[in-house]
């Protein structure tokens, strides 16, 4: 989108309408005048955001071959899918900021944009599929339901779509365990391990500490954001650890008790060095994740291109 | 540039969740021709029968208003309150009005 320079009293009135229609809870549209840094701020966050859902394909990805029956890979595929929607939904929200579809995917190739941390985790065991689906997706909720009402409307438009889907993907991962966590002893422990290995990582997916969240209050400021990282991380802890009983795993911390006082769970600190050294990417699986999403988009290159040749073709036979 | 490097035109996307409602707006995506943007539709915004109709249309095809001349535009209509039933006084005991 073209910047035209104008007088400063004309840009003070326009910031003015802005500050207003946050204020009163309303929707900024792709076609208002924003302030740059509102921009710039929900452009990252949305491309983030689009190319976790991609990246995301692919740790559970790997298990659809190896589902254990027809009916669990039809879900997980189903699923797969379900991720591969909700990136197109973001970056078709991302684009009514002016930027392009071929911007954001060279900057998540080239490394120079982020996803989820939690996507450079491996997936060990089939047990994970489940672990991802309860915990990674339910994480991702408690996320995603205030954005919801985001202050930006293509983007609150889009999560609106997106978490109808995610209650699906958090129920089937849940099932899958309950299912293992009848079975065998062998079955359960499998389990056991897999919420183990997942749990931190988990937590670090709402984001460091209030206190070191450097971009935290403007974003609340301006409606993009409308919970803090703590006070989500908090929600989540108490809304899983009833679940985890009813499943009958232990959640790995040893800090981990219920707060009369405060009414609500107190829990252990995550290894936030860990956190950094992943969005640094020197997490266990982050040079993979980015090798395999580069693979797919030149291997995939041939097919937009005789897409793109055989819209021509058909045009010009039109014209004829 | 490669022809994959060119973008494929963005396209509007309306569904019909089912008989008897509009068409309405669910969101856009790229496709190199009608017909594909139509299959894409299909898979990006109705996996759940959210619809029984799907348009597609170019982007580019279309006019908007803009958000700049919001108050000019409407302002015709602002001061017509005559227009709203709720602008004539009948008595309360008048029936089915």
């Amino acid at each position: 989108m073209t910047t035209i320079p104008m007088e400063p009293q004309q840009e003070e009135r326009l910031r003015a309408a802005f500050d207003a229609t946050v204020a009163r809870h309303d929707r900024i549209e792709p076609r208002d005048w924003m302030p740059d840094a509102y921009r710039g701020t929900l452009v990252r966050q949305i491309a983030q955001h689009a190319h976790s859902e991609i990246i995301g394909m692919q740790p559970e990805g790997e298990w659809i071959g190896r589902a254990p029956s027809l009916r669990r890979k039809a879900i997980l595929l189903a699923k797969v899918q379900d991720e591969a929607g909700h990136g197109l939904y973001l970056y078709s929200a991302c684009e009514t900021l002016g930027v392009s579809r071929a911007e954001l995917t060279d900057l998540l190739l080239g490394g120079r944009q982020k996803y989820s941390s939690i996507f450079n985790y491996p997936t060990l065991s089939y047990a994970d599929v489940g672990t991802i689906g309860w915990l990674v997706d339910g994480a991702a909720i408690c996320n995603q339901v205030p954005l919801c009402r985001t202050s930006y409307g293509p983007y609150g438009r889009a999560m609106i779509r997106i978490c109808k889907e995610e209650s699906f993907h958090q129920r089937q991962g849940y099932e899958l365990l309950m299912t293992m966590m009848r079975g065998t002893g062998e079955q359960r422990a499998m389990v056991q391990e897999s919420v183990d290995r997942f749990w931190w990582p988990v937590l670090m997916m709402f984001g460091p500490p209030d206190a070191h969240s450097p971009n935290s209050e403007r974003s609340m400021a301006w409606g993009i954001k409308r919970n803090s990282n703590d006070d989500l991380r908090q929600k989540f802890v108490d809304m899983t650890v009833p679940q985890a009983e009813a499943l009958g795993v232990t959640l790995p911390d040893p800090e981990l008790r219920w707060n009369e006082e405060r009414g609500h769970h107190d829990f252990g600190e995550p290894d936030w060095e860990e956190f950094a050294a992943v969005i640094r990417g020197d997490g266990p699986c982050n040079a993979q994740r980015l090798a395999h999403r580069r693979a797919a988009h030149e291997e995939g290159a041939w097919v937009r291109e005789a897409a793109t040749a055989f819209a021509a073709a058909t045009a010009q036979e039109g014209a004829r | 540039m490669s022809a994959d490097r060119r973008e494929w035109p963005l396209y509007e996307v309306f569904v019909r969740g089912k008989r008897g409602l509009n068409h309405v707006h669910v969101g856009s995506l790229h496709a190199p021709d009608d017909a594909m943007a139509l299959r894409h539709a299909r898979d990006v915004y109705t996996r759940r029968n959210e619809g029984v109709s799907i348009w597609v249309v170019r982007a580019d095809a279309i006019t908007a208003s803009s958000p700049d001349e919001k108050d000019p535009l409407f302002a015709p209509n602002g001061d017509k309150i005559y227009r709203h039933p709720t602008f004539y006084e009948i008595p309360d005991d008048v029936p089915h009005m």
